[in-house]
């Protein structure tokens, strides 16, 4: 339909809308005509992407200078092919409804893993040894040295892209991961550099977080993307994390044995170079006496990594004398190698910050402050002169450089925690040196200072308040919409007490109570029993899981598990986690039925759906708190309570419920579907927990199903599905969650309509 | 020949081997003497023939072959003068005296005929059929030839379409309960079926089983070693070389392994290509790879089977039914290779699945999604699925079965209550809208607004579930006895009302050999609920008794009538 947001023409690819998808877009609307950040909230299964992607489309056509490109970023590979799958359901619509060509061009950017087609290098499975072969064919010196000799092996597929590729554009349109891979095929071109290339142009980009919030990979592929861009990070819930993760580095005692092989290696390639072609290392002295910056004109095939520091922070000026020299500068690493081996020699836990670090530093091995911060940028420098093929090969030497970096440039924010052994095995010594980054608000400024608008969204921000404090910005829109339905489809309950009465709570004194355990399992006996299909269960941790389902098994409740339906457990082997969910899936589909025992912030808690019959019912095992006695963690909330007065608890809280609702979350992906969503804690029912839910989900919370017994909550279950076994037509939905163009445009429904949708913080 | 034996039967003129002579049917033994001579050509003891067979109807020859347990046998010609009638009478003589003579000196479990071993074989099959046979033909309510005849016709029937695979339950491991012997050992019940499932689940066991036995092993030490290995026991790890099944659980995880590697087909689903990231070891702060010393082993190897065992069982339904699946594209292509030539043609499957994915059904007007056609189950066994549902007969009120003896009365006034009813509903055919229908039904479960107060002691809580199980057995043999007996009705021929009276009898032994006792061991043992259980039982007894008297009335003063008429 075409509708009218607030005097925007928005093309929707459907018939009707949902209430709060309209919502939504008037928010939205209103955060673009101000320039400014936005904060929302949708619930999952509402049509939050095609609703994103419709409105800010629609306003790109309509304003094409204030706004020329969206950036689209998400999280997971198959949620980055979802969008696109959207988007050209959109563009298609888009182009009968005007009835003008498309001229837009919508580009998905990868990893070179799900790009290559290279007939060889794209049968490896690591990421990173796709990466690292790929350099091996491609980087400049390479290339040159195929010039000379046509032994020398390069990839086809970029030397043409090379030559013919690069002044032409790709035609307009949505090319997704396989469409790229068939244009590549088709002309002989390298689909990965095509992307890399595109993404400059393109009107619409699609890539995951890495590329715009990581600044080692952020400088490489997005530095030069138009200001006048409007950024959504989509499933933006766990944002902070990936901003911390980008910005931290650690270091084990296997790195530092790696990297001193690495060091040797440099040392006689050096020598060796020194010997043949001591032109090229004064060349590159040269380079680095003038300056780093203005030598650069590397290609965009021989870097992998940039500097892993912030564009902003990194120095204008020429490296510094003393590791200038090639043989210096490799001297100067091993000091400080062996400066980190030693440091990794400690009996018990050290915890400093990077100014002490580098104080000790001083002391001990006389490094100073300043060419340490060139470390990053030399080494890369040094690997480019030597012309190294596979620069896998000296990822551990990059890390540690990047430490060096990240070190010397950050003073606050950042942590040093050094410890000797895991504390759940005191007696292995496995020494880790962690350099942590305390601070989300650190990557992801740049973006927020760059881009006019930036959109951060997911089907679970509850409590909204908190994203603006740990991200430090201010957004202008900020607003949660609740589903509206007309039916109940969901049925949150809080089981909080066993058949038996005893309590059910997984908090640490008696997660491994027998009664506990047994009531856990007898809950999700019976729930197996009159659940039809997929029944999810989610744990706190896996050591949780495994130990569950050891007592489980003694008792004798796997076995009365077995007799209603098949069971698959999560395990922290991805692949095989894999092979389980595939015939989890296969056994909902021929009607068997399954339980999948799962993990809270596991990754099929993060990426996997359960729509529909693959998850009927879906059970929250205790709160998921994060380890609380990890170091770093600690470190962060005490950073957090002293720059943000965010209270420890507070925190840990939030934390904790936002995984909840995410794994609670994952069962219902739809207005058509419906599912059950049991939280088995009795601490759920406490006010500043219950509160922190999403409003979604809340909002069907009614105090009567705050504490339930099992038997009660099966009960319950047997009610509301045979309510919901009843059929439901698109007739019963209308007028009340989905909304014709007329119904749109008379005021009074519109009224009704946002109202009923919106929650306004 | 001993003069000790009688001679139970002399049939002369019998051809064995191109000699005429006479066989004799003995107390022990089958014998024969060729003409003219004293001595026995064959001799053959009962206890050694195994079974008996007789020519065709319409061969030339009328002969008659015995086979012996050793498999040799002897066929017998019957060459009566007379002609082939009285060939066919000769024979007949000794196939009854054989048939006879024969069950007493074969082992007992041996099944005497085809047929019988057919019934047996349907008794075995079907649960329910064979606690029908225990109720009414052991306890001799009804003979068994009319049970066979009239009662397990349907069983017969279905026995001629086509077998069901039987699928395999994912808890067959755990069904195996051991039980201790009182003297330290354990005591595992195993059961064809569970072989069965085992066999089906874990093919290696089966190759291994066809290896061992009964060359090396004889069936109860393979078994007894199997349990005893650690391949059975869940935390398979230090699996001795010296365990025949260390071989199976390698096979297992090769198998597993082999799967894992040819890739997940489904892209929503393969976690190990969500991450987007290719770093190197050492970026981030959470742990690259999990830390195997943190978690116990043993449990890890656990799960790593529960996971294993679902897998294979799901496997072990499936590849016989490749049609089952619900056409999700998910089963079509579980060999997928991994050359570069086919990574490019998954995409549309891929695509598929993404779009299905991302469409809202709902918003749109034409609503593309077609629902596949439903999967049509065809149950062995309803009863078994439904389990619980007891057949009740609808109509079982007093009031009906008295005003029954004018059932052309009655019809009417239902018809004329019927037509009321519809036109004070304006001639809607629903009356309540099934939305309210279900939420009513929802309010009066346990649970439910209208429950407030109900306590859920139920009966089926007081009455113990083999009380349950034992009263179910007598509605169904009941129902089943109640079925014939009113399918008599109206019994418009002698044969009928001869069926009539000989149901009658039979409800009335069934009451009191089966119905009695049991209410009297209900009184003695759960007094609380005697009259409850078996209340319902009565009133149907009742009403049969009422309707069988006032047929007897009305016969003895309308069958004049009718005949006159006739």
């Amino acid at each position: 339909m075409k509708l009218s947001v607030d005097g925007l023409i928005v093309y929707f690819p459907y018939d009707y809308i949902y209430p709060e998808q309209y919502a939504y877009m008037m928010e939205l609307k209103r955060g673009l005509d101000a320039k400014g950040h936005c904060l929302l909230e949708m619930p999952s299964g509402t049509g939050k992407t095609t609703t994103l992607l419709s409105l800010i489309v629609a306003y790109m056509i309509e304003n094409p200078f204030s706004v020329v490109k969206l950036i689209y970023c998400s999280r997971t590979v198959p949620e980055i092919e979802k969008v696109m799958e959207e988007m050209k359901r959109l563009l298609s619509y888009i182009e009968k409804e005007r009835g003008v060509p498309n001229t837009m061009t919508g580009v998905v950017l990868s990893s070179r893993k799900n790009l290559c087609i290279h007939p060889q290098v794209s049968k490896e499975r690591e990421g990173k040894v796709v990466d690292g072969r790929c350099h091996s064919l491609t980087a400049s010196y390479i290339r040159e040295r195929h010039k000379a000799d046509e032994s020398v092996p390069v990839c086809t597929f970029y030397d043409n892209y090379d030559i013919e590729g690069r002044e032409g554009t790709i035609p307009p349109g949505v090319y997704n991961l396989d469409d790229l891979k068939m244009y590549g095929q088709k002309m002989g071109w390298c689909p990965y550099f095509i992307a890399r290339q595109t993404i400059l142009h393109a009107q619409i980009v699609v890539y995951s977080y890495h590329y715009l919030l990581d600044p080692k990979i952020a400088e490489v592929v997005s530095k030069e993307l138009s200001r006048n861009a409007v950024v959504v990070f989509d499933e933006a819930h766990n944002i902070d994390n990936v901003c911390i993760d980008s910005m931290s580095v650690k270091i084990t005692r296997r790195i530092i044995d790696k990297c001193t092989q690495n060091l040797q290696f440099l040392e006689t390639a050096v020598k060796e170079m020194r010997e043949t072609d001591e032109a090229g290392l004064q060349n590159e002295y040269e380079r680095l006496v003038e300056g780093l910056r203005q030598a650069n004109e590397e290609r965009e095939s021989d870097v992998i990594l940039a500097n892993p520091v912030l564009p902003n922070e990194i120095l204008q000026e020429a490296v510094p004398g003393n590791i200038r020299t090639a043989e210096h500068f490799v001297s100067f690493l091993k000091r400080f190698v062996e400066y980190l081996k030693t440091r990794l020699r400690v009996q018990h836990v050290v915890q400093e910050s990077s100014a002490g670090f580098l104080k000790d530093c001083l002391e001990k091995v006389c490094i100073q402050r300043k060419p340490l911060r060139f470390c990053a940028e030399r080494l890369s420098s040094l690997l480019r002169t030597l012309e190294i093929a596979d620069l896998t090969d000296f990822s551990p030497l990059t890390l540690i450089t990047h430490l060096a970096t990240l070190v010397s440039t950050y003073t606050k924010g950042f942590s040093i925690i050094v410890e000797p052994f895991d504390d759940k095995n005191p007696t292995v010594s496995n020494p880790i040196l962690y350099f942590s980054c305390l601070d989300s608000s650190i990557a992801i400024k740049p973006v927020f200072e760059r881009f006019q608008s930036v959109v951060i969204t997911s089907g679970t921000l509850s409590p909204l308040d908190m994203y603006p404090k740990i991200l430090d910005f201010h957004p202008v829109i900020m607003s949660s919409f609740t589903m509206t339905l007309a039916r109940p489809c969901l049925l949150p309950m809080i089981v909080s007490k066993g058949n038996d009465q005893v309590a059910i709570s997984s908090r640490y004194e008696t997660r491994e109570d027998v009664a506990v355990v047994r009531n856990y399992g007898q809950l999700l006996v019976e729930v197996a029993s009159v659940v039809p299909d997929g029944v999810v269960c989610f744990f706190t941790s896996y050591l949780y899981l495994e130990s569950v389902v050891a007592s489980w098994y003694d008792q004798g409740v796997i076995s009365n598990l077995q007799r209603h339906k098949l069971l698959f457990i999560e395990t922290q082997d991805s692949a095989e986690t894999s092979l389980a969910l595939l015939n989890y899936i296969k056994a909902c589909d021929t009607g068997r039925g399954a339980v999948l025992l799962s993990v809270a912030r596991g990754k099929v808690s993060e990426g996997v759906d359960f729509d529909h019959h693959l998850g009927r019912a879906v059970l929250m095992f205790g709160i998921p708190y994060v380890y609380t006695q990890s170091r770093i963690l600690r470190a962060r909330l005490e950073y957090l309570r002293d720059q943000f007065q965010i209270r420890e608890n507070d925190f840990l809280t939030f934390d904790a419920m936002r995984h909840a609702a995410q794994c609670i979350g994952r069962v219902l992906r739809g207005k058509t579907d419906y599912g059950i969503m049991i939280f088995a804690d009795k601490r759920f029912s406490r006010s500043d927990k219950r509160s922190k839910i999403p409003k979604w989900i809340q909002e069907y919370l009614s105090d009567n199903l705050c504490n339930l017994s099992t038997e009660e909550c099966i009960q319950m279950c047997k009610r509301f599905l045979r309510k919901m076994a009843q059929p439901f037509t698109q007739e019963d939905q209308m007028g009340v969650s989905l909304l014709t163009l007329e119904q749109l445009e008379n005021e009074e429904w519109m009224k009704k309509a946002e109202q009923k949708a919106h929650a306004q913080i | 020949m001993s003069s000790s034996e009688d001679v139970l039967l002399q049939v002369n003129e019998v051809r064995y081997k191109k000699g005429d002579g006479t066989l004799y049917a003995m107390n022990e033994r089958l014998a024969w003497i060729l003409e003219g001579k004293d001595t026995v050509s064959v001799s053959h003891r009962y206890a050694d023939i195994k079974t008996q067979k007789i020519s065709p109807v319409g061969k030339p020859k009328i002969q008659l072959q015995v086979v012996l347990n050793d498999g040799t046998t002897s066929t017998f010609h019957f060459v009566n003068k007379l002609g082939p009638e009285a060939q066919i009478k000769d024979r007949d003589v000794v196939k009854e005296l054989l048939q006879q003579q024969l069950p007493r000196y074969q082992a007992p479990a041996r099944p005497i005929n085809k047929e019988l071993e057919e019934k047996n074989r349907l008794l075995s099959q079907n649960p329910s059929l064979l606690q029908l046979y225990k109720d009414l033909v052991i306890t001799q309510v009804i003979t068994a030839d009319e049970f066979w005849v009239k009662h397990a016709t349907k069983f017969m029937q279905k026995q001629k379409a086509q077998a069901q695979e039987i699928g395999v339950s994912g808890a067959f491991l755990a069904d195996i309960k051991p039980q201790t012997d009182g003297c330290n050992g354990l005591k595992y019940n195993l059961t064809p079926d569970i072989i069965e499932s085992i066999f089906k689940t874990y093919p290696a066991v089966r190759t291994k089983y066809m290896e061992h036995v009964p060359i090396k092993l004889s069936e109860t030490e393979f078994w007894t070693k199997f349990f005893q290995s650690h391949y059975f026991h869940r935390d398979r790890i230090n699996a001795g070389t010296k365990d025949l099944f260390t071989e199976c659980a390698k096979l297992d995880d090769q198998e597993l392994k082999q799967d894992i590697n040819s890739g997940i087909s489904d892209p929503l689903v393969d976690i190990t290509g969500f991450e987007d990231t290719s770093l190197a070891e050492g970026y981030g702060i959470t742990p690259d790879k999990p830390s195997s010393s943190g978690g116990n082993i043993v449990h890890q190897s656990m799960i790593k089977r529960f996971n294993q065992h679902s897998i294979m069982v799901l496997k072990a339904c499936q590849e016989k039914e490749p049609t089952q699946s619900n056409g999700d594209g998910l089963q079509s292509n579980s060999g997928s290779t991994t050359s570069s030539d086919t990574s490019l043609k998954p995409p549309e499957e891929k695509r598929m699945r993404l779009i299905e994915k991302v469409t809202y059904e709902d918003l749109d007007s034409t609503s593309t999604v077609q629902s596949a056609p439903p999967l049509r189950l065809n149950f062995g066994q309803v009863e078994g699925y439904l389990q619980g549902s007891t057949p009740q007969s609808a109509y079982s009120t007093e009031a009906y079965h008295s005003s029954q003896a004018d059932p052309k009365l009655r019809r009417d006034e239902f018809r004329k209550e019927l037509s009321l009813w519809y036109t004070s509903h304006g001639g809607q055919s629903t009356l309540v809208r099934p939305a309210a229908a279900v939420s009513a039904l929802g309010e009066l479960t346990p649970g439910g607004e209208l429950m407030k107060g109900f306590i859920a002691e139920s009966q089926a809580q007081l009455v113990p579930s083999d009380l349950q199980l034992e009263l179910r057995n007598l509605y169904i043999s009941m129902c089943e006895l109640l079925r014939h007996f009113y399918a008599c009705f109206p019994p418009t021929n002698p044969q009928l009302e001869e069926k009539v009276v000989k149901m009658y009898e039979a409800i009335n032994r069934f009451h009191a050999t089966r119905l009695t006792p049991f209410e009297d061991r209900v009184r003695a043992e759960f007094s609380p609920i005697r009259h409850h259980l078996t209340s319902h039982l009565h009133q149907l007894i009742a009403a049969a008794y009422r309707r069988f008297d006032t047929w007897k009335m009305r016969q003895k003063t309308g069958r004049p009538l009718s005949l006159n008429k006739m």
